[in-house]
């Protein structure tokens, strides 16, 4: 077949043909996508979509400025290039691509984002559990109007104070588990009337004969609120604070809302890079291998690709943590060359795997992991080795830091397991539940941070809680534990 | 399905408003940052907009995370050395091999968020509340331009200026205000004369019909345009404001005046020049010098050629004063800002003094005088400076100030013309 182009230049018709023929692929592989909106913008838009976390539309708010003051200046002095595409998590799925590109660049990106990124978006457990792709867009649209709503009501000051809070505590904001949908009134009523006729069944005259149980034991102590610990504090704010006004309510609903958008994103970073990269690859080496694409294109292309998975070393100047790109990557193409071609410690590891079909083995895996556990289970000796992955210990009691462990023998569990854990949301955001709500006394609020190995909060803890106590509108105190004692001071904010 | 849509013709600056929360939300910091700026540029810079940098602390967004210490172990790429066991000496800052990944403690953030802002921006902040002194109350009753400008509509015009619309809907509101009692009357008549054709009174219905003639003939003589409909497009003519302004630079060179003086000196006219900028159209500048006798020079002779000489004030007043009547007579702002150590003899101050109150006073906007002195000299009044004194009494569009240092410019300025209802 003849190529689609020549040369850099791209315009409408051929962005079509590309997605024509990249589509084409993509069904051969039995990608499953929701369908595709292309949004051709500017560099300066780009950024402007940087600011609010690549949402299209967003509620005012300084930080976003702050955001975009930070990206710009970056730029501009060339210390960051700007990203080749944006992609949201909605049905239609919206890319944005920049006008800069050339149609080498605009191709990869779309594999990359519209057929990669959209597959894992409808595929991955934690998307379809926990964001509705089809109301997202609405939703920030009501978010927005309604946050202008309330500025104009009652003052921008008096909005920016809740959203600030908020912010501070987005990260505890989400629930990790789902919560029962309330039952219908129909499934109460038939739950009543089963229980009714257990109690039927279950009857025995002779429990009435026993002694009645002294008074003060049964109420000593009242009841514990919440019984549980909470840990979605937000959530806990939003229906029991005693002070907020209905708009407040609101506006923390919102603020929750796009925490629990984004969560399954922070979750799913190596994994969900690592698919999309493994797609731009896999399809457009194969729109070569058709001969839609010239040499040309594939040079450029094999460039960009070569530059996203890049992984400097840890002492090297360019070192900025693990590159989700690259591990991601890796760990997509290891687990495609574990089914195709094993080796013999390939068998012994991933038995079930070996010799498998691959893009079954593929689907699976991202329909059904999130990073912590999708390295866990995937992150094969070989790529260890690859990665020159080593483990440092660093220890309070101790002067020096300890190598652990490194990419040997004795050390490929360990190593993963480390690794896995280093991508787990808990191990990233500190264990802070509330514990007690003072309902019938001074109404206070009390937090506690479950402190693990020692690992204490930094000082804007006690910002944190300042901003917990103005949407509370009551005292506030963190406390901290370790193994059920407690430890440490307590932060305070009075009422 | 593929939906290409080109979203370039939207526009940027959607992050504007953002961005303008975040410049209002540190104001404060952000004037800090602008006044220490202004000390430290040189002066052809000083109408550029600028970087300013915000301690990062004050403008972080606090949320729960892990500080440093307690146990933990990391995961990093690229060994080459290290086995086992091995044990590193711990980096001093979070750098290096500190970090995992984003969660690496926050050692070494102290340094400042840095950003810039526009000239806009910067001038904005820079003259933020300040006010040019005697501008709204007189410029109405100097002012010699006038501007035609829409003002609603008016019975009476020229048929050029008929507002066909206007006039329309002004017909068809008579039309209907005239019009309605007689068709209520018709449909009562028809409705009695019916009635009457039914029971057979021929006598009345005949009544009946011609009254429903005559209602209906007058009905259709109502016009369908009359003269009271007529409305014209109406336009008045409003004073303007003159949006041309001429600034006098008068300046002590004498031998008196050492560099740090006339840096000083410098300062302010360049603050007074952008600030008459950001009013007016056009500012024109008029660079006098003066020793013992004062001349007319071009701005990089009067800022950076070295003269010296005795003082006589009152010569560089009268040539300012010369030059005003010659080419800025009428339809301009007149300010004049004098920077001088003060270092004055025998009757000049007197004489400069007089001259300033009875010639140049009434013909300005404001007149601005600021003496300079050494950071270190106990002795702040000159002779000049008692005598101005007198005439600052006097009126009401003179001011005087000292200043010492550099950093005191910006102060001086900003209380020379501070908004007056403050």
């Amino acid at each position: 077949m003849t190529p689609i182009s020549h040369g850099a230049d791209w315009d409408f018709g051929l962005l079509e043909r590309y997605d024509g023929a990249i589509a084409e692929v993509a069904a051969e592989y039995r990608l499953d996508t929701y369908p595709n909106q292309i949004e051709i913008i500017t560099s300066e838009q780009m950024l402007d979509a940087y600011a609010s976390s690549g949402l299209p539309v967003g509620y005012p708010h300084w930080s976003y400025g702050k955001e975009f003051i930070r990206n710009e200046q970056a730029y501009r002095r060339g210390m960051q290039g700007l990203a080749y595409e944006i992609v949201i998590n909605s049905n239609p799925c919206i890319a944005y691509l920049m006008e800069e590109n050339t149609i080498a660049t605009q191709a990869l990106v779309i594999a990359h984002a519209c057929y990669g990124h959209n597959s894992f978006f409808k595929g991955n457990h934690l998307f379809r559990q926990w964001t509705a792709a089809d109301a997202i867009l609405d939703y920030l649209v009501f978010a927005r109007g309604y946050v202008m709503q309330c500025e104009e009501r009652h003052g921008a000051a008096a909005v920016e104070e809740v959203l600030d809070a908020c912010h501070a505590l987005m990260p505890h904001g989400v629930d990790r588990y789902r919560r029962p949908a309330a039952p219908t009134l129909k499934a109460e009523a038939a739950r009543l009337a089963e229980r009714e006729a257990h109690r039927e069944r279950q009857f025995n005259d002779l429990w009435r004969t026993l002694p009645e149980c002294p008074a003060e034991g049964r109420t000593a102590g009242k009841a514990r609120f919440p019984a549980e610990p909470q840990e979605n504090i937000l959530y806990f704010v939003e229906k029991y604070s005693p002070k907020l006004e209905p708009w407040q309510r609101e506006l923390v609903r919102i603020v929750r809302k796009l925490a629990q958008y984004f969560y399954p994103q922070a979750q799913t970073k190596v994994m969900n890079e690592g698919w999309a990269t493994f797609w731009h690859y896999t399809i457009v080496n194969r729109l070569h291998e058709k001969g839609l694409v010239d040499d040309g294109f594939m040079l450029e292309f094999l460039k960009s690709h070569t530059n996203v998975i890049a992984q400097p070393a840890y002492d090297s100047n360019a070192y900025g943590g693990l590159n989700p790109y690259a591990l991601g990557f890796a760990l997509f193409r290891d687990l495609r060359r574990i089914c195709e071609a094993p080796d013999a410690e390939d068998r012994a590891w991933f038995p079930q795997l070996a010799g498998s079909d691959w893009r079954v083995a593929l689907d699976f895996a991202m329909r059904n992991f999130k990073d912590e556990s999708f390295i866990a289970q995937y992150l094969s000796p070989r790529l260890i080795r690859e990665f020159h992955l080593f483990a440092v210990a660093d220890h309070d009691g101790e002067d020096a830091l300890k190598v652990d462990s490194i990419h040997d023998e004795h050390g490929y569990r360990r190593v993963r397991k480390l690794l896995a854990g280093q991508h787990a949301q808990e191990i990233r955001v500190p264990d802070v539940q509330v514990v007690h709500y003072d309902r019938d006394g001074d109404r206070s609020l009390t937090l506690r941070h479950q402190r693990r190995r020692g690992r204490p909060l930094t000082d804007a803890a006690a910002e944190v809680v300042l901003h917990l106590r103005r949407l509370w509108g009551f005292a506030v105190r963190l406390e901290t534990w370790e193994d059920e004692s407690r430890v440490g001071d307590v932060v305070e904010c009075a009422a | 399905m593929l939906h290409l849509i080109d979203r370039r013709p939207n526009g940027r600056g959607k992050s504007a408003v953002n961005r303008e929360r975040f410049l209002r939300r540190y104001k404060a910091q952000i004037q800090d940052a602008v006044k220490k700026m202004v000390g430290e540029r040189r002066l052809g810079d000083m109408e550029q907009g600028g970087e300013v940098r915000v301690p990062k602390k004050d403008i972080s967004e606090p949320s729960f995370g892990f500080g440093r210490g307690g146990d933990r172990e990391f995961v990093l790429p690229g060994n080459r050395e290290y086995v086992a066991g091995d044990r590193i000496p711990r980096p001093e800052s979070a750098g290096g091999a500190g970090g995992s990944g984003s969660e690496g403690g926050e050692g070494g953030s102290d340094d400042a968020f840095t950003f810039s802002l526009s000239r806009e921006e910067f001038m904005q902040i820079f003259f933020d509340d300040l006010e040019l002194p005697n501008l709204a109350r007189t410029e109405i009753g100097h002012s010699e331009q006038r501007r035609s400008i829409r003002a609603g509509y008016t019975k009476s015009g020229v048929p050029a200026n008929l507002s066909v619309i206007r006039t329309l809907r002004q017909a068809l509101a008579r039309r209907i205000a005239l019009a309605g009692g007689l068709a209520r009357e018709t449909d009562a008549l028809d409705a009695a004369f019916a009635m009457a054709v039914a029971a057979g009174h021929a006598g009345q219905a005949a009544e009946l019909h011609a009254e429903l003639e005559r209602l209906r003939r007058r009905r259709g003589r109502l016009p369908f345009l009359d003269e009271p409909d007529l409305r014209y497009r109406n336009r008045v003519w409003k004073p303007e404001p003159i949006a041309r302004a001429v600034m006098f630079c008068l300046m002590d060179v004498s031998a008196s005046m050492d560099e740090d003086k006339k840096d000083l000196a410098k300062r302010f006219y360049t603050l007074l020049y952008l600030f008459l900028t950001r009013k007016y159209g056009a500012v024109d500048l008029v660079f006098i010098r003066h020793t013992d006798d004062a001349e007319e020079v071009d701005e990089e002779t009067f800022f950076h050629d070295t003269r010296s000489g005795g003082t006589v004030v009152c010569s560089a007043l009268e040539l300012a004063d010369r030059i005003r009547m010659e080419r800025y007579a009428s339809g301009w702002n007149v300010y004049a800002a004098q920077a001088s150590d003060g270092d004055a003899f025998g009757a000049d101050p007197a004489r400069s003094a007089r001259f300033l109150r009875e010639q140049l006073l009434p013909a300005t906007r404001y007149y601005t005088y600021l003496e300079l002195a050494a950071p270190d000299s106990q002795e702040r009044s000159s002779s000049l400076w008692a005598e101005y004194e007198r005439v600052a009494e006097a009126s009401g569009n003179f001011a005087m100030r000292h200043a010492t240092r550099r950093d005191e410019i910006y102060p001086v300025f900003r209380e020379l013309f501070r908004k007056e209802n403050q």
